[in-house]
């Protein structure tokens, strides 16, 4: 034996790691099960040419014409109308909220005035808000038009009508430089936060279970709410620190525009954290160790990241991934604070995402406190 | 005869198959101390946090200060003093923050002048903040009282509070605790050490997770009707080889220069021993059996019934 390295001193440490690591079944099970999961899960669901995107039309008069665009438009792949027949204010109401990407818009007399070869216009806003959504659409548009009128002139054997007497006026609504910074720093406060209030409220309950402080927390006459809460308050004010400092660099570094009321902002943050921090309280009652609630952390944050639309768009992935992204509240954060900040909506627009976190608040508290163990069982 | 501080029948806890503590009953007098002693993993700890209502029994019951300790567990946190077996007050905090803490969970009226009362008994006045981690064993053992203490229980519990601290730091910590119970704190220790279980008024074994004796310690002696003998001179090794398997010979532990044996028939154990006496030429002379010699009498008697 060498005094420096000896094969039987190293294969003596490499078997006591192994058996730790067999001994430890969960980050056994997160190390061969999540790299599949995930690949499956995510080479699927992630699509940065996103297609099918949500659009409304608005035409008052549906003929022929029309209905000839409509359809050309969705042969494109990039369109899929969920709202066939809405009214301006129907549309403008959905493209706020983030329902549809598109409003296409076809004027009363865009039939006639095909029909008599005069210049026709059609209006297609995009929510540019994230700007790579809604380039492949805006890309394809120019050739859409002319071939499409020339299908629908060629069956009605007019064969003057369609020579690109088509205008298409596109506008790229709330951010139309497309500066991709004002879609990512308001989507950065939610990750920001999102991480580190996970992970700290997480480590709460399983520190004192490693530091043997638990039984003597829980000799002592505190409920569990007073517990919770006195767990989760201290990191409420932590994210009230981040937030001022997140949201003060976006307009001072990045000079991202505040649209919206900086009321509604501050309360859609503050619902946002408290999920979270009882988010991070809910894993603390599961985990046992701090490794543990470390990995659930991360098992939870990286789908978050790359399901909520915060990493790639929400409306492209494909539905059942969309109802995934459902059940992770920085989704639904996403779509408040880039509809208030980026399009000025105000709190009725936005009550769908105001209600959603709420119901996580109260679902993963009552969960919190059905998990949390009154004793040492 | 007294009202019952501790009063509980036939608890038992099991994990998987394996019963940790088996139908275990105890009657604790109030102002009593009781002792509560018992092998590595015989159960004490899992006892004493049943009754703390810490842990849910899967049989029996019992009343702790007259509350129901499945039931009113609250009421119970909220008099009874536990002090665990490892130190288990913040380290990263300081002294002074940890008995502030204490005295908030509590919901003590005057918490300030409760601390520093407490801070003053213990003499720590100087060193308040200093951060409880770096305390000795010694003087976390005495925070740990104190601070159990503070809200004034009417029982304290205690698991092996005296486990790697010096005999004098012990000998001072029974005295405190003498001086408690002579205020009317009723007391259950657990421990390991014989000299500490004669310090107290009463005492329970436990082995396995089943009681096999209680009482006084002279009860605890009497009633294991055990012979002690000690064999004394030049070859007491031929005579502990000679006496291994002999009838009668239950246990022979050497003891400096000489040597004890044990046995639970007095007539066997002397034809045995005084045949080897006669062979290799070492003294008899019949002791007193220690408390000791009842314990390990009773470890060994136990681990018999488990087989």
């Amino acid at each position: 034996m060498s005094r420096h390295f000896s094969f039987r001193r190293l294969w003596a440490l490499l078997g006591k790691e192994s058996i730790q690591m067999r001994r430890d079944r969960l980050t056994f099970a997160m190390a061969l099960g999540i790299p599949l999961l995930q690949l499956m899960l995510f080479g699927f669901a992630i699509n940065t040419d996103p297609k099918e995107l949500p659009a409304a039309l608005v035409a008052p008069t549906q003929d022929r014409f029309t209905r000839a665009m409509v359809t050309s438009l969705e042969l494109t792949g990039y369109y899929r109308f969920i709202a066939p027949n809405a009214t301006a204010e129907e549309a403008e109401a959905m493209i706020s909220r983030g329902d549809v990407l598109f409003v296409v818009t076809v004027p009363s007399d865009f039939g006639r005035r095909v029909q008599r070869n005069e210049l026709a216009t059609i209006l297609i806003e995009a929510d540019a808000t994230d700007p790579s959504a809604a380039s492949g659409a805006m890309s394809t548009l120019g050739t859409v038009a002319s071939e499409a009128l020339q299908r629908e002139a060629g069956n009605t054997s007019d064969s003057s009508a369609g020579h690109n007497n088509i205008s298409i006026v596109t506008h790229r609504r709330y951010n139309p430089e497309g500066i991709t910074q004002y879609n990512i720093v308001p989507g950065l406060l939610g990750v920001i936060l999102q991480l580190t209030m996970v992970m700290m409220t997480a480590m709460a309950l399983t520190r004192e279970i490693e530091r043997g402080t638990m039984e003597n927390l829980l000799s002592m006459p505190a409920t569990p709410i007073e517990i919770m809460l006195g767990k989760v308050m201290p990191y409420l004010a932590v994210g009230g620190v981040q937030v001022i400092v997140v949201l003060g660099a976006a307009k001072a570094v990045f000079g991202i525009p505040f649209v919206g009321s900086l009321s509604v902002i501050l309360a859609g943050i503050f619902v946002f954290v408290l999920s979270l921090v009882i988010l991070g309280y809910l894993i603390s009652t599961v985990a046992r160790t701090q490794m543990q609630a470390m990995q659930m952390t991360f098992f939870f944050f990286l789908p978050s990241l790359l399901l909520s639309g915060f990493m790639f768009p929400y409306r492209g992935m494909p539905v059942w991934a969309q109802y995934l992204g459902e059940i992770f509240p920085l989704t639904h954060f996403l779509r408040l604070i880039r509809s208030v900040m980026l399009k000025g909506a105000d709190a009725a627009t936005v009550a769908d995402s105001f209600l959603a976190l709420g119901g996580f608040v109260l679902l993963l508290a009552l969960f919190s406190l059905l998990r949390f163990r009154k004793t040492l069982d | 005869m007294s009202a019952l501080a501790i009063s509980v029948q036939g608890l038992t806890k099991r994990y998987g198959d394996k019963t940790v503590v088996d139908a275990v009953s105890m009657d604790v007098s109030e102002g009593e101390i009781m002792g509560f002693l018992g092998p590595n993993g015989s159960g004490k700890t899992t006892t004493i946090r049943l009754m703390c209502g810490l842990l849910e029994p899967d049989a029996g019951e019992g009343r702790v200060l007259g509350h129901d300790i499945r039931r009113d567990r609250g009421a119970i946190k909220r008099n009874v003093g536990y002090m665990t077996q490892r130190f288990s007050f913040y380290e990263d905090l300081t002294i002074a923050e940890n008995l502030n803490f204490v005295a908030g969970v509590y919901g003590m009226e005057q918490p300030r002048q409760a601390v520093r009362d407490t801070l003053e008994d213990l003499g720590l006045i100087s060193r308040k903040d200093q951060l409880a981690g770096s305390l000795s064993g010694g003087w976390k053992q005495r925070l740990a009282l104190a601070a159990c203490v503070m809200h004034r229980p009417k029982l304290l519990i205690l698991d092996e509070p005296t486990a790697g601290v010096d005999p004098k730091a012990r000998r001072d910590f029974w005295d405190e605790i003498h001086r408690l119970a002579v205020d009317g704190l009723t007391v259950l220790v657990s421990t390991h050490y014989m000299d500490e279980a004669e310090r107290c008024h009463r005492i329970s074994y436990i082995s396995y997770g089943r009681l096999v004796a209680q009482g006084t310690t002279e009860q605890v002696v009497r009633d294991a009707g055990l012979t002690t003998l000690v064999l004394s001179g030049e070859h007491i090794n031929d005579a502990a080889e000679a006496l291994r398997d002999a009838p009668g010979v239950e246990q022979i532990a050497p003891f400096g220069a000489s040597l004890h044996v044990v046995g639970r028939h007095k007539q066997t154990l002397m034809t045995s021993v005084n045949r080897v006496a006669q062979s290799t030429g070492v003294t008899v002379t019949p002791t007193e059996t220690s408390l000791e010699d009842v314990f390990i009498q009773l470890m060994g008697q136990s681990k018999d019934n488990m087989l």
